[in-house]
């Protein structure tokens, strides 16, 4: 029974798969490459040694960006969140860059650092930046008084409390602001690479499109970010499990 | 000094704490907000106090102020003769069971303000404040775990292990079902008369206040004044049966103006 229950999305996937098969077959101008040829291209990557440099580019540049916009961005939302004015202050700043899209940097991205890996980590850590800070500023803001209270009354001095109590009352919401943010960070990877470098899973889609629209590779380059974004974002969703930071994801 | 009675049981002779002339203005919005009107009161050491006033009346400001958490708009709080001046790890205040940290175990909240300590003293500690309270095997438990009642025992637990000389407890017992409630009020009790504290106990509830305290501090309603003072001139364990019981009991309810029926 559990097994089966298990086993229901990957029945349901090869279902999609083979309908997608029947279709294809089924008419004759090609809009779509059939489940077999995008299979075929994923050898044909592997054999040409494509498949594993595209990934390996793709994942430094996300790591890269995301890491340096983490270690960033946490302390000063922290800081932020922690100075009710600051908050007041810097809030209209933050709410004007915030619907400006990661991609509207590509071209200052470019002018700034050229076409290369750096362009691509600057735009991953900006799709990044924004979204850590007003993570971290919220969880700090919706710390209850009576964690910071109780810290004070057991005589812990400022960096007691920062360390002791407000560090461990927002890890579970900077790990579901994390979460999300690295998801973000793995949209854009993509749409940098496919203007900004020359390499790596977003380049592979608009290379095989323009040269010689490969189309089998493309849907095998989209699988591939499908795929990684889900090993990703499961990665991340591992943390929530430990023991010490359930309370915060418990629904009672 | 109008409210200053005689120390009410032979123990205690030593004034702990004196509160003088305590009144609180809250600004918002423009407007003022008198919570609290020259409240004096004496608390003598190792006395079980309870203010006991409808819910909003200021109790709670009173007590937050008396902790050190609010200064008072004007007067002052001394303790053993040195004035308040901010919380102090000698006199913990005690939340709803709201205030134990989720993210440590029931030995790791235990041990939260013994971080000076040596490693041998803090675990002794430890494993006799877990058995004072009734929590050996579930040292490892997460706050989570457990039940209300459970949480706020470790609460308490976490506020005596530091040797305060006073506990304040904010209506600790609020969320917490009737029948745990009482059991946790004999629970209280018992630790009060093993440990000697001084406990200012706030409750919106006549009954847990006469059952408890030493003296009942009944304050009025919004901006809050001290009332009366009762005194609880009953032996425990309590008989709350008894005529005295009752008719001190029937005394505070007709001191708030509420007709003893429903």
């Amino acid at each position: 029974m559990n097994l089966l229950v298990r086993l229901r999305p990957w029945a349901f996937i090869a279902l999609l798969l083979v309908a997608w098969h029947v279709a294809i077959s089924r008419q004759s101008n090609h809009l779509l490459p059939d489940p077999l040829a995008v299979g075929g291209a994923f050898v044909e990557l592997a054999q040409r040694g494509l498949l594993f440099k595209y990934i390996v580019a793709s994942l430094f540049r996300v790591t890269w960006g995301f890491l340096l916009a983490a270690v960033t961005a946490i302390p000063l939302g922290l800081a932020i969140g922690w100075f009710r004015r600051a908050e007041m202050a810097l809030n209209p700043l933050i709410q004007i860059f915030r619907p400006i899209s990661p991609l509207a940097w590509i071209p200052i991205s470019i002018l700034w650092f050229g076409v290369g890996d750096v362009a691509a980590i600057f735009l991953i850590f900006l799709a990044s930046f924004l979204p850590l800070t007003l993570t971290a500023m919220n969880a700090v803001g919706s710390i209850p008084a009576v964690y910071i209270n109780a810290g004070r009354n057991f005589g812990l001095s400022t960096a007691g409390i920062v360390w002791r109590v407000l560090y461990p009352a927002v890890v579970p919401q900077l790990i579901i602001g994390l979460r999300i943010t690295l998801g973000i960070a793995w949209l854009v990877v993509v749409a940098a690479e496919m203007i900004a470098v020359n390499s790596g899973l977003g380049f592979l889609i608009v290379d095989a499109r323009n040269a010689g629209n490969r189309y089998d590779l493309v849907v095998a380059g989209m699988v591939m970010i499908g795929l990684i974004g889900l090993l990703l974002d499961v990665g991340m969703r591992s943390f929530e499990k430990i023991r010490s930071l359930r309370w915060g994801y418990s629904e009672d | 000094m109008s409210q200053t009675t005689a120390p009410p049981t032979a123990r205690a002779v030593k004034t702990k704490l004196r509160a003088e002339g305590i009144s609180m203005i809250f600004r918002r919005d423009g407007k003022e907000t008198s919570v609290l009107d020259s409240v004096d009161l004496d608390v003598y050491d190792g006395e079980f106090i309870c203010l006991l006033g409808p819910s909003g009346c200021g109790k709670s400001t009173l007590l937050n102020s008396i902790a050190g958490f609010l200064a008072p708009t004007s007067g002052k709080v001394t303790i053993d003769g040195e004035p308040v001046t901010g919380p102090d790890p000698r006199r913990i205040f005690v939340f709803q069971e709201r205030g134990v940290f989720p993210w440590l175990t029931v030995e790791g909240n235990i041990a939260f303000g013994l971080f000076k300590l040596p490693q041998e003293e803090r675990a002794r500690r430890i494993a006799y404040y877990v058995k004072l309270v009734g929590l050996q095997g579930f040292e490892k438990a997460y706050p989570q775990e457990l039940s209300g009642g459970m949480k706020q025992r470790l609460e308490v637990a976490r506020a005596l292990a530091v040797n305060p000389d006073m506990l304040f407890l904010d209506e600790p017992f609020g969320a917490l079902d009737s029948i745990t409630r009482l059991i946790m009020r004999g629970e209280l009790l018992r630790i009060w008369e093993a440990e000697k504290k001084t406990i200012i106990f706030v409750t919106h509830d006549i009954e847990e206040a006469v059952q408890l305290a030493d003296r009942v501090v009944v304050m009025s309603a919004r901006p809050a004044k001290i009332q009366q003072i009762v005194e609880i001139d009953i032996p425990h364990p309590r008989d709350i049966s008894s005529p005295r019981y009752l008719e001190l009991r029937d005394g505070i309810f007709e001191q708030i103006g509420l007709a003893h029926k429903v």
